[in-house]
């Protein structure tokens, strides 16, 4: 295989598996936050031992998100020399005001949250933990900011020409804002705090079913879903702006997403379906000129087709692309009817009789981390054949004098760690999960001493 | 050009990086150390009070990585990308260790087996070492030189050239001042037994840099000749290795006289003027070609615009002073010897 398909199956490779954890993080951030506070206003000690269960699982997750990250950082130098050269003005400023603004507030607080429950006073910690969550939420801002400028670049201007031709900032603003930061940035953050409540609903509804930890849990479960409800309505809106902006500045991408060929016409809206590129048809359930309206409120207004551009600036697979959206989307879809579905129940007070629906949010928790790579492959692969949206092919963007021998040797390399990395992963979840947020034997039935003592020398 | 207080921006973000990256060597180089000695502490309590005094700040130091190189991406474009792309290798395996490192601070204490402890303990202690290794050999790389070719392009083919026998030799002298920092550091949040063992250990941690130092500099002396070209036109420099030396034959001398925390700071010092000698043989280039010195890579070459560097310096203006801030308030919750609770690892 050549360097430019290695390079880019490794950066896939690295950035999907990185993309499973910071949105737990920044989900589970939020949770942790709702958490604490509730703790402290309410001084009912099961918040706390919430927060102190989820802590330890948001740590875990923490962990392994940073270290992925300090690899996608670098692998730009290492393996996307050229692209680095040419973007290092815009795209460097971006990642350092990240490290600076973001990774260290999050690092910094993160030792206070995770050792110093015992250190400092719960109003301190409950700081720490703000940090954290706002941290980590920064350092999307930056990383979206990033990301979408590769997707709508702004506030530059190219000097040089061939090999040393390169971006440089003319406006900081205007790189920042570009026009799909704001829209990507939203429906990240909502990606993220979906994948975090739904972790949440999926454990306890697992205990709820398991007949454990049931008071606590039931109180989990109320509040997470509060948040997952609140944010899958939300992902809808966010979604729909997203689509109009790369409507406006990236039609290309929004023809393949939607498999819309002909150069004017009114596009159809697909609930699924398959894209024959040879034939330029897709095969599926459509709404006739759903997608015209979606964009201009009007069933017969023409949207741009994938025939309107030059062969080699289409995006190459969009069937992939097609599919990894539309998953996307019907997975949105799912989330909005399971929390709505949830509410019902919860309004007529039959909530926990469900034991199907908790069954469902047990295995719902796969569902915002698909539609999270989804997304992420629909916006990157959308976006080929640049890897700068109009300025920069893929194909000229790696490192010219890396061999293939080479990123081959470190694709090997990664997939074994990585692998590694995960089955650990699961493991550990998975035995924390089943220990539970404490020991069940202690607090159940004992004696009133007990309890008195367990108050003063708190264990878990 | 344009200038800001006398220097010119290339300048000034020379500085900047040299700065971030001699705070992340001191940061993370205690970290490394600690953990290079962890397979000589052989008792299980003693191997979770080493962990637990770095516990609650070896993350927050990596972040120094993140915005060193955040900050080599912005300022030095040019540099970033043939830097990495040009030391491929080290810089994967450096990778790789550093993932193995952190995850076996996060998973050793997860599980009680005493098998599940012990892998993650050499997982953690060579990977470790292999960082502080792999930091010292890049550097000699740069010292060296490297084979820069037109257009910025590096034209050596070689897995394993980065490994010739002078970045073995750096090698082994930063992983040796790492693992004498390190050990400082150690005693300096431990108590009773485990500080008296690693009093000793400190001892051949000493011995082991001062004799790397040694040879690795009179190599440098006889044979790195180019890296010496400033400060036979300039002897004004010379202040600066002198000051080097003191600063390290002081690490012994406050050891001795049971000063750790001041020894501490020298080891620190020993660290940023070690890198400051390198800064200076370098400057004005940031890499230099082996094939031909007019492939030398300077910092005006390698450069992002002015006005990048100048919303950097904004950011940067920003940035530090929360950055100490919050640094500041982690190491004054956790000050003092290590307390094990039952948040520890």
């Amino acid at each position: 295989m050549d360097t430019e398909i290695l390079a880019r199956i490794q950066f896939a490779f690295t950035v999907a598996f990185h993309y499973i954890y910071p949105p737990l993080s920044i989900g589970l951030g939020l949770i942790l936050v709702i958490f604490e506070s509730l703790y402290i206003r309410t001084k009912n000690k099961e918040y706390h031992q919430l927060a102190k269960f989820w802590t330890k699982i948001f740590a875990l997750t923490f962990g392994i998100g940073v270290v992925t990250g300090i690899v996608m950082e670098f692998e730009f130098g290492t393996n996307w020399a050229v692209y680095s050269r040419y973007v290092g003005d815009i795209f460097g400023s971006a990642l350092a005001a990240e490290g600076i603004f973001a990774f260290a507030l999050e690092s910094g607080f993160l030792g206070v949250l995770l050792f110093g429950w015992n250190r400092v006073k719960p109003w301190v910690h409950l700081v720490s933990t703000i940090g954290v969550f706002f941290g980590s939420m920064f350092s999307a801002i930056w990383i979206v900011v990033a990301n979408s400028w590769q997707q709508t670049p702004s506030g530059y201007h190219i000097v040089g020409e061939g090999l040393h031709a390169r971006a440089e900032i003319t406006d900081f603003w205007a790189m920042v804002f570009n026009p799909s930061s704001v829209d990507r940035l939203l429906h990240v953050w909502l990606g993220a705090f979906l994948a975090g409540s739904f972790l949440v609903l999926s454990v306890h509804a697992y205990y709820l079913l398991r007949g454990r930890y049931e008071d606590i849990s039931r109180r989990a479960f109320r509040i997470a879903l509060i948040v997952a409800t609140v944010f899958s309505l939300g992902q809808l809106m966010t979604g729909h702006r997203s689509a109009d902006g790369v409507a406006v500045n990236q039609p290309a991408k929004l023809a393949a997403l939607e498999g819309h060929f002909e150069a004017k016409a009114p596009a159809d809206m697909y609930l699924f379906g398959w894209v024959d590129k040879e034939t330029q048809q897709v095969t599926g359930v459509k709404i006739p000129g759903g997608l015209s309206f979606l964009l201009h409120y009007d069933f017969e207004e023409p949207v741009t087709g994938l025939n309107a551009f030059p062969e080699d600036e289409r995006p190459p697979q969009v069937n992939a692309v097609f599919q990894f959206y539309h998953i996307m989307v019907a997975i949105g879809m799912t989330l909005i009817g399971l929390t709505l579905l949830a509410c019902f129940f919860w309004w007529r007070g039959k909530l926990f009789d469900q034991r199907w629906l908790l069954w469902a949010f047990v295995w719902a928790v796969f569902l915002p981390q698909i539609a999270n790579q989804v997304g992420w492959f629909a916006a990157e692969m959308g976006r080929q054949p640049w890897v700068v949206y109009g300025l920069l092919r893929t194909s000229d963007a790696f490192s010219q004098s890396v061999t293939a021998n080479q990123i081959l040797f470190s694709l090997i390399l990664f997939f074994m760690v990585y692998a590694l990395l995960f089955v650990l992963f699961i493991y550990l979840l998975n035995k924390k999960i089943k220990n539970g947020p404490y020991n069940e034997e202690e607090t159940e039935d004992r004696p009133l001493t007990h309890e008195i003592a367990n108050v003063l020398t708190p264990k878990q | 050009m344009e200038t800001f207080l006398g220097l010119d921006y290339p300048t000034w973000w020379f500085l900047v990086v040299g700065a971030l990256f001699s705070g992340y060597a001191i940061l993370d180089g205690f970290d490394f150390g600690a953990g290079a000695w962890h397979l000589f502490l052989r008792k299980e309590e003693s191997r979770r009070i080493a962990l637990n005094a770095i516990g609650p700040v070896w993350d927050g130091n990596e972040v120094w990585l993140v915005i060193g190189g955040g900050a080599l991406f912005a300022g030095f474009p040019v540099m970033y990308a043939t830097f990495f792309s040009a030391l491929y290798v080290p810089f994967m395996l450096f990778l790789v260790f550093i993932i193995f490192r952190a995850i076996a601070i996060e998973f050793r204490s997860k599980e009680p087996g005493k098998r599940w402890r012990q892998s993650w303990d050499i997982c953690y202690s060579v990977s470790s070492i292999m960082l502080g290794f792999l930091l010292g050999v890049v550097l000699g790389n740069i010292l060296l030189g490297i084979e820069i070719g037109p257009n910025y392009l590096y034209q050596g083919d070689g897995f394993f050239e980065f490994l010739n026998p002078y970045a073995i030799m750096t090698g082994f002298t930063s992983l040796s001042l790492f693992m004498m920092h390190g050990a400082i550091y150690l005693l300096l949040k431990t108590e009773g037994r485990l500080f008296v063992k690693l009093t000793f250990l400190l001892k051949k941690g000493m011995i082991f840099f001062i004799v790397s130092f040694g040879i690795t500099s009179l190599y440098t002396l006889l044979y790195v000749t180019h890296l010496s070209d400033d400060f036979r036109s300039n002897p004004a420099l010379f202040i600066i290795p002198l000051l080097t030396f003191l600063a390290i034959a002081n690490v012994p001398r406050l050891a001795s006289k049971k000063k750790y925390l001041m020894a501490f700071v020298f080891s620190s010092l020993t660290i940023s003027l070690l890198l400051v000698l390198v800064a200076i043989e370098m400057y004005p280039n940031m890499l230099l070609s082996t094939i031909d010195p007019q492939y030398n890579l300077d910092i005006y070459e390698a450069a992002a615009s002015n006005k990048s560097m100048k919303i950097m310096m904004i950011i940067v203006a920003i940035g530090a002073p929360l950055v100490l801030g919050y640094t500041t308030f982690v190491y004054m919750t956790f000050k003092g010897k290590v307390e094990m609770d039952e948040n520890s690892y």
